[in-house]
């Protein structure tokens, strides 16, 4: 056990690095979110006033605090756009979150089945895409989606539809290209609970007499609420705040918020609102950042 | 006594149409990209046409080059830290702001690409960096060391303790013995990590869209622009070479990681 604590002390010092750096490029970067998020909108360079400098003594710093206002935020929770950007971010993460929970269920269900030799075979399968560029499999889907894509192609050869389905520019497009991309960040934390479960489990239900949906309902599943919880949080998170699908599959007249957020920096240039708008994306997503990190701890420390 | 049979045909049939679902659309991609044709949709037969036109595209080939140096520099230098972090979370004793750190390692994970993206420009730009080569480097290697982390913490979590410990037993110095006795074990994770962090870089559009400076595009915002204004088929050979480069990392990454499997549990990315 002693050795336990002498090896202890300098791991320690191993944290120093990485703490400085993620110290620095994380935590401060958004005390200067929270700060250009209070500022005014300026056509400058950077374009954002006051802008803080120390060296012009204790007066101007004064004065440029005095300068910072909750008006961004005014703007956001007063404009249509950005509550309904809002409102949509939510709406799309939810519904594709339910799409990627029943879609990936069965699949990761029917992994954790497999004779062992091919669970490991099936795990690299499913974590490879993830490995393969992001941007590049959103590419993929719009050549099949286009209007004369593969997919109109095979419909109509197959008489099913008479005339080219708009798919590009739709939800429907959206949602492939989310359930698509997020698809192994919901597979791998359920298939690493329905793996550990005891087979015995099920077994001992269905001898018992319960029908074989009972024994998913009310022994499979609780059991695997673990791995659920871990699989949403993933997925809902990052898809609440999406940028490249919505942008790329979905059409332009409801945007959600990480393109607002996008517009607003890139074509409006106005960084005080994009900010602000970062501040209460960052806002809405605490609850379930804090219950990710508790749960990401929990998994790999007590182990 | 009725028995669950292990593998009945529904779960059959749901992983082959999962897989088909996750794979389908990247083959029919890497096959349109040898289509002879202007016309994206129509084939017009085998050829290598939009592969020289790649090649003789000057952006193109300067944002790739421009994404490998980046991916390099990043996945290097967030290995590093990124496996002090590991060590340090799951060998060191508690420390002050122990929870900060690790929360500060585990957000990013999920955070949204937009927000690390915006907050690290507002950073380069009250500090008045040049945007460029190492902003960008900078921005990938807090965003993937926390992969790294994650990738070589569960390596760490799954080892034997015993092992280390016996060394400092026998007289060895704990740097020495995790020099010499826990570094070894955990190479193979520390290789998966620094494949999975280079891939990583190579990927991100949203991230260096906002930390990049003009002049400096990286291959995916190359690429980005050009989706934007449709479907061409030279981005198809394009995406094709990236796939075969990432394929030839998989390979690589895997096999460090079977090398680790073969002295225990398998370091599986995430």
């Amino acid at each position: 056990m002693s050795a336990r604590r002498i090896f202890a002390r300098p791991a320690r010092f191993a944290a120093i690095a990485p703490y400085v750096w993620m110290v620095l490029f994380f935590l401060v970067p958004f005390g200067f979110v929270l700060k250009i998020s209070l500022s005014q909108t300026a056509i400058a360079q950077p374009p954002y006033e006051p802008v803080f400098d120390l060296t012009a003594g204790w007066t101007t710093i004064r004065a440029a605090f005095a300068a910072l206002g909750i008006d961004n935020f005014k703007l956001i929770a007063s404009d249509d756009i950005y509550v309904f950007a809002y409102l949509r971010s939510l709406t799309v993460a939810v519904t594709a979150t339910a799409l990627l929970l029943l879609i990936g269920y069965p699949i990761a269900y029917g992994m954790a089945r497999l004779p062992k030799r091919w669970q490991a075979m099936a795990m690299v399968l499913v974590i490879v895409p993830f490995w393969t560029s992001f941007l590049i499999r959103i590419y993929a889907w719009i050549n099949i989606l286009q209007h004369d894509g593969l997919l109109n192609q095979i419909l109509l050869a197959l008489h099913l539809v008479s005339q080219p389905v708009v798919w590009l520019s739709t939800d429907t497009a959206m949602y492939i290209g989310i359930v698509y991309s997020y698809l192994p960040f919901m597979i791998l934390p359920l298939y690493a609970t329905l793996a550990k479960m005891e087979p015995a489990l099920e077994e001992a239900a269905s001898d018992l007499g319960a029908p074989p949906w009972q024994v998913f309902w009310l022994v499979t599943f609780p059991l695997s609420l673990p791995g659920v919880g871990a699989g949403v949080l993933l997925c809902f998170i990052p898809i609440v705040g999406e940028f490249v699908i919505p942008d790329l599959l979905a059409g332009s007249n409801s945007l959600m918020i990480g393109q607002t957020l996008w517009l607003e920096f890139f074509t409006n240039k106005d960084w005080p609102v994009a900010s602000s708008a970062a501040i209460v994306l960052l806002v809405v997503l605490l609850l379930p950042l804090l219950l990710y990190e508790r749960l990401q701890r929990r998994q790999l420390e007590e182990r | 006594m009725r028995k669950v049979s292990r593998l009945s045909r529904f779960n059959i049939a749901s992983l082959a149409l999962g897989l088909g679902f996750l794979y389908l659309p990247i083959l029919i991609l890497v096959i349109y990209s040898f289509n002879a044709s202007r016309l994206v949709t129509v084939w017009g037969g085998w050829s290598l046409r939009w592969y020289y036109e790649f090649f003789g595209d000057r952006a193109m080939i300067e944002a790739s080059w421009m994404s490998l140096r980046v991916a390099v520099a990043s996945a290097t230098i967030a290995t590093l830290i990124g496996t002090l972090a590991a060590v340090a979370l799951s060998r060191g004793e508690r420390f002050r702001g122990r929870t900060l750190f690790s929360g500060m390692l585990y957000a990013p994970l999920v955070m949204p690409e937009v927000i690390t993206g915006l907050s690290l420009l507002l950073l380069f730009v009250a500090l008045n960096a040049e945007r460029g080569f190492w902003t960008v480097t900078i921005a990938h290697t807090t965003l993937t060391m926390c992969f790294v982390a994650v990738v070589v913490q569960s390596r760490l979590g799954s080892l034997d303790r015993s092992l280390e410990e016996a060394a400092m037993d026998l007289g060895c110095a704990p740097v020495r013995a995790f020099l010499s006795v826990t570094l070894p074990l955990i190479a193979p994770a520390i290789v998966a990590g620094w494949m999975l962090a280079f891939t990583l870089s190579l990927d991100d559009l949203v991230i260096a869209s906002f930390t990049t400076g003009p002049g400096s595009a990286t291959l995916p915002i190359r690429i980005y622009s050009e989706v934007r204004l449709g479907v061409k088929p030279e981005i198809n050979a394009i995406c094709t070479l990236v796939i075969a480069l990432i394929a030839v990392v998989i390979v690589i990454a895997s096999l460090a990681s079977k090398l680790s499997s073969s002295q225990g549990e398998s370091a599986a990315p995430l």
